[in-house]
């Protein structure tokens, strides 16, 4: 049974590991085999972007090389698909080759639109990018005081990040001294501070305790460069000295071009991680429509369902269980407190008091993840 | 020509169900109704409030077996 996977992110590259782990002697007999597709040969803990943005890591501790993070059973090929031809059982890719398959999982994630914002790009800070990170981090160094202003689209990856950014750029200036002289104001669509309502319930006090200022039902419209404004769908205008931006995401552009779903998100089933209209064609990460959180530990457990579906289908011909919607996300309120939200389909977060304890967690996480990667954890 | 979507925001904690609608009527066209389903009842509320500060139509509510259903049309 040939199982593709389609791009080499946290979702892939967990899903490939369990897989081989899953199926050792099916790989070595050939009963097997197991083929990753990726557009990249270097593999990017992307949460960490965060903390490089206010130089709490260097870009080299994010990336490690792909082909070292997969098991050698999996073949790997940097050679990313261009055109997918779901009903012949095949994609072919960027050098030309055809590949078949009989099991197709599609994890090709998802990428910043800036662009959908007329004056974002030009006039905002982000993360989501080494290269957008690097560029935020110095320019806050360069920063002495004013109005920083914190605006967030719609998708947009990892739930945590404005809430997230918002505190550490809190004690960032603090610890340069500049508290006195920088307005932290933060912004978001609907409202309450966060999607979540017990963590706006936290979210929102720390935000009164830390002198932070914000505006709910606030959906970013258009960013006046020239005058320093931003502007909302709502009518509201804020001025700003310093914009920092989570900015709307799209999933990747080889979905569009091959016309599967809407902006790159792929139609799926939310407890089978199936395609729509294709049962052997699976959809892993921040690509599938699912209306819950574009997160790696979303990509993670839906690899871990998939892994052992995938599997039990080799092995037995059927899947064993489904994905319950499970979401698992670390919440850094500051440089050295943190909390987490877990939850599912079923049950809402009930996030607890920051803690040094969890934020020194969050940081040995970043540090197993590869670890995570392999499949191990 | 208008068309009716649903946007399913069953089970989703976040973004949520407004959060869905948000990002539906980015990618539709003006005249365009759009039913909201959530299990969420705060939706009931927070739906029907956006909608109006923004400036779209808001048309109507419903509840069936827990489910909530919420219709809004796209007007600029």
């Amino acid at each position: 049974m040939k199982i593709l996977i389609i791009g080499g992110g946290m979702a892939g590259t967990i899903l490939a590991n369990n897989l081989a782990r899953r199926l050792p002697q099916e790989l070595k007999s050939g009963k097997a085999q197991i083929t990753m597709l990726s557009a990249s040969d270097k593999h990017m803990y992307q949460p960490g972007l965060l903390y490089l943005a206010v130089g709490r890591t260097t870009p080299d501790e994010l990336y490690r090389d792909q082909a070292s993070l997969l098991e050698p059973s999996i073949q790997f090929h940097v050679d990313p698909v261009e055109h997918f031809e779901l009903d012949q059982q095949r994609v072919i890719t960027q050098s030309g080759k055809t590949f078949g398959y009989d099991i197709l999982v599609i994890a090709t994630g998802s990428r910043m639109y800036p662009e959908g914002i007329p004056g974002l790009s030009e006039h905002a800070e982000t993360f989501y990018t080494e290269a957008s990170a690097l560029k935020m981090f110095k320019r806050l160094q360069s920063f002495t005081g004013g109005k920083v202003v914190v605006t967030v689209g719609v998708p947009h990856k990892c739930p945590m990040a404005p809430l997230e950014i918002t505190f550490m750029l809190h004690d960032y200036f603090k610890d340069r001294g500049l508290s006195d002289k920088v307005q932290l104001h933060y912004t978001y669509p609907i409202n309450r501070v966060h999607s979540l309502e017990n963590v706006a319930k936290w979210a929102a006090p720390e935000m009164d305790r830390l002198g932070i200022t914000y505006d709910t039902f606030f959906n970013l419209k258009e960013v006046d460069g020239a005058n320093q404004v931003v502007r909302s769908e709502e009518g509201v205008d804020i001025p700003y000295d310093l914009l920092i931006s989570i900015p709307a995401h799209k999933g990747m552009e080889v979905l569009e071009k091959n016309q599967l779903g809407q902006n790159g998100w792929l139609p799926t089933h939310r407890t089978k991680l199936t395609l729509e209209g294709y049962d052997n064609v699976y959809v892993c990460g921040d690509t599938t429509n699912i209306p819950i959180s574009k997160a790696g530990s979303t990509a993670h457990f839906e690899a871990d369902t998939l892994g052992e579906n995938i599997a039990a289908i080799v092995k037995m011909g059927v899947p064993v269980r489904e994905y319950d919607g499970k979401v698992f996300c670390f919440i850094e309120a500051g440089k050295d407190r943190a909390t987490y939200a877990m939850f599912n389909y079923q049950t809402p977060p009930d996030p607890k008091a920051p803690t040094k304890a969890v934020h020194w967690f969050k940081m040995a996480y970043n540090k197993l993840y590869w670890v995570s990667a392999r499949g191990l954890l | 020509m208008a068309e009716r979507k649903i946007v399913d925001g069953r089970g989703s904690f976040c973004p949520g169900p407004l959060m869905e609608l948000i990002v539906a009527l980015k990618n539709s066209q003006v005249g365009d109704e759009l039913e909201v389903l959530s299990t969420d009842k705060g939706s009931a509320n927070d739906i029907p409030e956006w909608v109006k500060k923004v400036g779209h139509a808001y048309l109507s509510t419903t509840e069936s077996e827990g489910v909530w259903h919420i219709l809004v049309r796209k007007t600029k």
